[in-house]
């Protein structure tokens, strides 16, 4: 079969005498759903920041299609097709919601030292950002600032950013958090249909969403994977339920 | 904070809004200003409006990085005081008939404005480059400090170098030229002035709109969004810094004009620290914040000085006051709203 989108292999990082990630390997093959969950402190928001490239591991390394990004930093990974939505929505909050998504649009085409032609008019971005936005289903909030926004849609404008990068894939840290049922499916299937366009490495407390939408799921505890499946297979894994299903159950 | 200078697309040129009301405003309340004071011959309060439009280009190159990139430069006296020197070192050697140097050529130094302006912005552009290469690795309350100590740097190494008068500062006993204006003339070095003044807030209009702009606004509000969308904060805050730097020098080479005497008071963290006092009080982030806020800084002098040697109790009563209730500063308070200044 086809080699994956993205490959992650035996990834290590500690902090102090605390493993945060131990040698984990999981990949994202093009056009699936990769459920990332584990109970609090599991390690799963220190793996996704060493993918994006917040922090580099202490061992191991992460390939986007085939290429290893030892080295690269977040910016330069974003360029490379990474897109990244936050636990806590990282916007900026004094933007309109259209100037956000052109932010990201202007990031992906590599042009940011230009300093004559206003922005704000630039056509090509300008298209590139309304059709984000609507996607993301905010079209009639275009022009309200992003710090006005209700919480739900907020992260939606996550989202539009991420597609604005034109990404090969999307890394989305609990899109879902603090979202009512309502919100919660509406997103659900925004994700659903995002997948066509890049696949998704999705870190979620939601389990409903999680076993709904997920092709595989991968249960990290400790910084250890412990097991990879698809839902079916991970509900009914015994070890999964020990530590972490039955907990919540 | 402060506002976000970006035109929404939507949004018509022909109906003017507030804040350009208020711009428009305190653009014909400088000139007027000086025109009235020609008319009526004081030459005293034509120096006056001259040293606001100076002060005002000057608070500009802070608004760059302070109100639009949101770093809190503590040490623009050192831009301001470079700019003072370049022209009065160079007016000193051609004045004085002393080559500046010898080799590769022979340099005469010059009395030529636009010569002095380039060579002040030159000279402001690669100090800041330097200084916030070294600076932007820090941030919040350590780029504060940084910046502070290179200043003084530069500040006591203008006091111990006895060549350009050190301590005592140096003169310049005619006035730089202008092809074709007189500016012994009060009126039209005023004029010429104002031209500066209007030219650099166009400057900072247009850069602010620009993809360099948007971006040195997001890195003031989230750097770690803009990491994520592929953009470093890093090389647009040094673009913007080495901008503010040029600017200020270039207020700097003009304000020694004015007084034909440069000093390293020019230099001193005193300065730093009223560009920044005046710029809040104006309004950070606003474009005319610089104008209002010196225009106020030195109407405030004059008025409250008059009444009481302890002028600046006062003002810091105001400016506690801006802080506290008009973060806008004073354009927020004219003009309302949050956007589009």
């Amino acid at each position: 079969m086809a080699e994956p989108i993205l490959d992650i292999h035996h990834l290590s990082k500690s902090f102090g005498a605390l493993k945060a990630t131990d040698d984990v390997s999981l990949d994202l093959r093009a056009g699936e759903i990769h459920a990332l969950i584990g109970p609090n402190g599991a390690g799963k928001s220190t793996l996704i920041k060493q993918i994006s490239g917040e922090i580099s591991p202490d061992a191991g390394e992460v390939r986007l299609n085939g290429r290893s990004l030892a080295g690269i930093d977040a910016a330069g990974r974003a360029r490379a097709g990474m897109a990244r939505s936050f636990q806590v929505s990282s916007v900026a909050p004094e933007f309109t919601v259209l100037q956000n998504v052109m932010l990201a649009a202007q990031g992906a085409s590599g042009a940011t030292f230009r300093f004559f032609r206003p922005v704000m008019r630039d056509a090509g971005l300008l298209k590139t950002a309304r059709d984000c936005i609507s996607q993301a289903a905010l079209s009639g909030r275009a022009d309200v600032p992003a710090a006005e926004l209700a919480h739900g849609e907020r992260r939606k404008l996550e989202i539009a950013m991420a597609l604005a990068l034109k990404p090969m894939l999307f890394l989305l840290d609990e899109p879902m958090a603090g979202m009512g049922t309502e919100g919660a499916t509406a997103l659900g299937d925004l994700l659903d249909r995002l997948r066509q366009r890049a696949p998704i490495l999705l870190v979620e407390h939601d389990m409903d969403a999680v076993f709904r939408l997920s092709d595989r799921v991968s249960v990290l505890v400790y910084g250890r994977i412990i097991a990879t499946g698809t839902p079916d297979e991970i509900r009914a894994d015994r070890e999964v339920q020990r530590v972490y299903l039955g907990e919540e159950a | 904070m402060s506002a976000v200078e970006i035109t929404a697309p939507g949004r018509r040129a022909g109906r003017m809004g507030r804040a350009q009301i208020v711009n428009v405003a305190l653009a014909l309340g400088l000139v007027g200003f000086g025109l009235g004071a020609w008319a009526t011959g004081e030459t005293f309060l034509i120096t006056l409006a001259t040293k606001v439009a100076i002060l005002g280009i000057a608070g500009a190159g802070l608004n760059l990085v302070l109100g639009f990139g949101g770093l809190v430069s503590f040490g623009h006296a050192a831009y301001f005081g470079l700019g003072g020197y370049a022209s009065g070192i160079l007016a000193h050697h051609a004045l004085n008939y002393t080559p500046m140097f010898e080799w590769p050529f022979v340099f005469e130094g010059s009395t030529s404005m636009p010569v002095i302006w380039i060579t002040a912005m030159l000279v402001g552009a690669l100090a800041a480059l330097l200084i916030g290469a070294l600076s932007l690795r820090t941030t919040g309350v350590y780029f504060i400090m940084i910046t502070l100590a290179f200043g003084q740097m530069i500040f006591y190494f203008a006091i111990s170098w006895p060549a350009y008068g050190g301590e005592d500062g140096l003169p310049i006993y005619v006035r730089n030229g202008f092809p074709g204006l007189n500016t012994l003339d009060p009126i039209q070095f005023f004029g010429l002035a104002c031209a500066v003044l209007f030219a650099v807030l166009g400057v900072t209009a247009m850069l602010v709109r620009s993809r360099f702009g948007l971006a040195l606004q997001a890195a003031r509000q989230n750097r770690q969004r803009l990491m994520a969308v592929g953009i470093r904060p890093g090389g647009v805050l040094l673009v913007a810094f080495v901008i503010s730097g040029a600017i200020t020098a270039l207020a700097g080479a003009l304000y020694a004009d004015l007084n034909r005497f440069v000093s390293p008071s020019m230099l001193s963290w005193h300065l730093s620290g009223e560009l920044l006092v005046f710029l809040i009080l104006g309004g950070t982030g606003r474009l005319f914040a610089p104008l209002a806020g010196a225009g106020l800084y030195i109407v405030l002098e004059h008025l409250l000085g008059g009444v009481s040697d302890h002028w600046q109790f006062f003002f810091g009563l105001m400016l506690l006051g801006v802080v506290l209730f008009a973060r806008g500063g004073v354009i927020g308070f004219l003009a309302g709203g949050k956007r589009n200044g």
